[in-house]
């Protein structure tokens, strides 16, 4: 055997499993989306009908904010803890890092016991605030998991960062402000743009969060659930996930281009 | 600019101390570099007086008439080379340059007059435009110098600005380097690694070992006449003649060799340049290699001392390995330090 | 001013920690507290996560079951597919890797949509675990082919090949004694990662489960819906338990392949 056909012969079970599961079903997701009355005017339909619309609006919206929120607060932080070396920082580090193994359920249910009925919020202000259900209980679900996502990624960024970069611009006399605008900032920018784009994409997708707060308002991964659960609307439910997969893929594969490659996963 | 320096020190943490208390004196428009192997306190000294290093309690510094001891960075007004030239890559060349100038809130058109003015200076002007990452390790090395030098600093700082390039590329830099420098007229720290380097580009040199300045001259004193082993060995290469003081001169295993009437009692040097090949010399020895390197020969010789020895020799043809040879050292080439 | 640079970015940090931190504090508490609403002074017991133990032992087994066998398919696809890759890099294998990737990009209600159009009829394939495996192995595996390939392309993998080659070795044999020990701490980083990533899934196994298979996220997912806080808050210390050691397992040894990478 030579090494040519071994390598070819290490390749085929990977071709075997991602044509059955991946290729094949994607295909059949794209020709379902077609299969009902409408045909492939159907994504027309999608376009036309405001209920798909105001959900398409609102995700984005979300995750927009969500993506703009746990950037500042991640990229803060991150850079606080990269460049800062003091007793309790790995703690920190690890409470931050906490949630990347939390599936989208469970983050449902911490924001839940912050501010659902028998919320922490609702028990000590004296207001009943619950919020957990509403629009911003989802937010919060979805800064939840970004802020680690986030975090990671500038950070190990900012470690990269040459620390004579930042001593040459004071060197020049610029004052700490200008240092983190003219210097810092420009080498995040393109594990920023990573992260955000991932945040962005893992956003728009989520659906353990939005289903365990069962949330007053729709979010298109919830209205393709329900249109295919449901209503068994499957040309539908096809279509649309087909139009939030091409949302996030694209998204993803703008901030790769953009940040040169760094952008790795959606999680 | 004259710089002072008074009992500077460094001591990082709870570890060892990584500068000794330090004295010096550098005066206006001199080019002074400090040399020594990594880890003698060259660098923490520049950072010191950079001002990107808090010294130890006790010391001054003083630019001219002003203590700058407690004054960050920012605020030294001096212009600094780093040793990866810590280039901004979000900038563009002429942006990079003009930076210090911005800093200080100078108006636009000054700012583009003195900027042009580095640029042609450097002769950096068809690069002007381009980004960083678009430059050569040798461009980028002129552009370092050109941002550094640009807001008119009272002092320029250089850490091993030749040691991120290529040999072949450091030889032809290192002399348009030093002319740059003597062009500025500003006070020049230059710190290497390399005494070649040192030797080529400064007016005086600071010997540096173990965060101690060991002495400190012109490239000739040292060259000439180093008063320890350590800058004898650092500068220059020099090797020891160990041997015993007795009538008649040094006595080493490969003959007597006589020393000169106002040597001292201490340690006796030689470089192997000034080991010569001489029929009719006093010392004898043996040819343990034999490396021909164009211009001359480089011998390895046993027997002489009991520790290798090596001497250049010019010539056509060299003694074979194995071969004894008997050689002398003129008189004023020997090394003869203080105890 | 000058207070506002100096601390507002630690108190940004700390903020974001007991955003995170409290909920979690208050679920591990909520687990052992006798009763949630009258507080501490109630007691501690370890009652609720017994009662968890009884309604859903099924769905935790099945979910550690799941994840080792995910581990199992995707090092038998992962590890052979990474070498391969690693040896060809060009546009063909960027392709390819790309296209497994997109597991990563797309939502996974997406796919498991997707798998269930196509797969849903066969009731006999549908109905068993290896449904949800695959699932979980579509999921995770560009992270095992990923973790294997950054180690491949760090060591000089043709040098030591030809090497090996050199003094005789066929292939396979270079495979088994070059490539594999070689690439242990990245194929050590993409298993803890696997079985992290596999037994916390919850998007795709939500549409893939049926009611007699269900995962610990999945049994989560229902005991939000319909237990009590505190057998709710036991389940989600359980899942804690087990998923926090492995989350840590799997930083240390990403920090560790990436160490040697450097």
């Amino acid at each position: 055997m030579t090494a040519r056909h071994f390598g070819t012969l290490c390749l085929l079970p990977l071709l075997i499993f991602s044509l059955a599961f991946l290729a094949l079903p994607l295909v059949r997701l794209v020709l379902s989306s077609a299969a009902g009355e409408a045909g492939w005017g159907i994504y027309l339909q999608m376009l036309q009908k405001p209920r798909y619309l105001s959900a398409l609006a609102q995700t984005l919206a979300v995750s927009a904010a969500v993506t703009v929120v746990a950037l500042a607060v991640s990229t803060t932080a991150g850079l606080y803890l990269a460049r800062n070396r003091f007793r309790g920082r790995a703690i920190l580090l690890s409470i931050l890092t906490l949630p990347l193994a939390f599936p989208g359920v469970v983050v449902g249910f911490m924001i839940i016991l912050l501010g659902g009925r028998q919320g922490l919020v609702n028990q000590i202000t004296p207001g009943h605030l619950v919020f957990a259900y509403s629009t911003f209980g989802l937010f919060l679900g979805y800064l939840y998991f970004s802020i680690p996502r986030v975090l990671l990624t500038v950070m190990a960024a900012a470690e990269k960062i040459d620390p004579a970069l930042e001593e040459a611009a004071r060197s020049l006399g610029a004052p700490p402000s200008r240092v983190l605008w003219d210097v810092l900032l420009p080498a995040l920018r393109p594990a920023m743009v990573a992260a955000g784009a991932i945040a962005f994409a893992t956003a728009m997708g989520a659906f353990g969060t939005a289903f365990t707060l069962a949330t007053d308002i729709d979010v298109l991964p919830m209205v393709i659930y329900t249109e295919f659960t449901l209503s068994a609307n499957f040309a539908m439910a096809s279509a649309l996930s087909i139009a939030l997969g091409l949302v996030t893929w694209s998204v993803l594969l703008i901030a790769r281009s953009l940040s040169g490659g760094a952008v790795a996963s959606g999680g | 600019m004259t710089l002072t320096l008074t009992c500077v020190a460094k001591t990082y943490g709870s570890g060892p101390r990584a500068l000794h208390p330090t004295d010096l004196r550098i005066e206006t428009g001199e080019i002074l570099s400090l040399l020594g192997p990594s880890g003698c306190g060259k660098t923490t000294l520049l950072r010191l007086i950079a001002g990107l290093e808090e010294a130890d309690p006790g010391a001054e510094i003083r630019f001219g008439d002003e203590d700058v001891t407690h004054l960050p960075v920012e605020r030294r007004h001096i212009g600094m080379v780093f040793q990866s030239y810590a280039l901004f890559p979000n900038m563009s060349v002429r942006d990079n340059i003009g930076y210090g100038l911005r800093m200080q809130r100078l108006p636009r058109a000054e700012i583009r007059s003195r900027v042009e003015e580095v640029i042609a200076l450097c002769r950096l002007e068809p690069y002007a435009d381009r980004a960083i990452t678009a430059l050569s390790g040798g461009q980028r090395q002129r552009v370092a110098l050109a941002r550094a030098f640009a807001p008119r600093p009272r002092i320029m700082l250089l850490d091993e600005p030749l040691s991120a390039l290529d040999a072949a590329l450091r030889l032809a830099l290192r002399d348009e380097l030093a002319a740059l420098l003597r062009s500025f007229g500003t006070t020049v720290i230059f710190v290497t690694h390399d005494q070649d380097e040192a030797l080529a580009i400064s007016d005086r040199v600071a010997v540096m070992e173990a965060g101690q300045i060991r002495q400190i001259g012109t490239p000739e004193e040292l060259y000439r006449a180093p008063r320890s082993p350590f800058v004898a060995e650092f500068v220059g290469h020099a090797m020891p003649l160990a041997g015993a003081r007795r009538v008649g001169g040094l006595h080493l295993a490969g003959g007597i060799l006589p020393l000169p009437a106002e040597a001292g009692p201490g340690p006796v040097y030689v470089r192997a340049e000034d080991l010569r090949l001489d029929p009719h010399g006093p010392l004898r020895a043996c040819v343990d290699s034999v490396t021909f390197l164009g211009t001359h020969y480089r011998l390895g010789l046993s027997a002489l001392t009991d520790q290798r020895l090596y001497a250049l020799h010019h010539g056509q043809s060299a003694p074979r390995v194995g071969e004894a040879v008997t050689l002398s050292i003129a008189p004023e080439a020997l090394i003869c330090l203080p105890l | 001013m000058k207070l506002l640079t100096r601390y507002m970015p630690l108190a940004v940090t700390l903020l974001a920690c007991a955003f995170l931190l409290v909920p979690t504090l208050q679920s591990v508490l909520a687990g052992i507290t006798a009763n949630y609403f009258r507080g501490l002074s109630s007691g501690l017991t370890l009652k609720w996560v017994g009662e968890v133990w009884g309604l859903y032992a099924d769905s935790i087994l099945l979910s550690i079951w799941l994840a080792l066998a995910c581990l199992a398919v995707t090092l038998l696809i992962g590890v052979p597919a990474a070498y391969a890759l690693a040896r060809a890099p060009g546009r063909l294998s960027r392709v390819l890797e790309e296209f497994i990737s997109l597991p990563l990009a797309i939502p996974g209600l997406a796919l498991a949509l997707a798998l269930l159009q196509l797969y849903g009829a066969q009731q006999g394939f549908r109905a068993h675990w290896s449904f949800i495996l695959v699932g979980h192995v579509l999921y995770t595996l560009p992270f095992m082919v990923r973790a294997v390939q950054a180690v491949l392309a760090a060591i000089d993998l043709k040098t030591l090949e030809e090497g090996a080659a050199s003094l005789g070795a066929p292939p396979w044999r270079r495979f088994v004694d070059i490539v594999v020990p070689n690439a242990l701490p990245g194929i050590l980083a993409g298993s803890l990662t696997v079985v992290t990533l596999s037994i916390g899934e919850f998007n795709l196994t939500w549409m893939l489960h049926t009611p007699l298979l269900k995962t610990l996220p999945v049994g989560l997912a229902d005991s939000y819906a319909s237990m009590r806080l505190e057998i709710a808050s036991a389940y989600t210390l359980v899942f804690f338990v087990m998923i926090v050691p492995l989350l840590m397992a799997m930083q240390w040894a990403t920090a560790r392949a990436q160490r040697i990478l450097s």
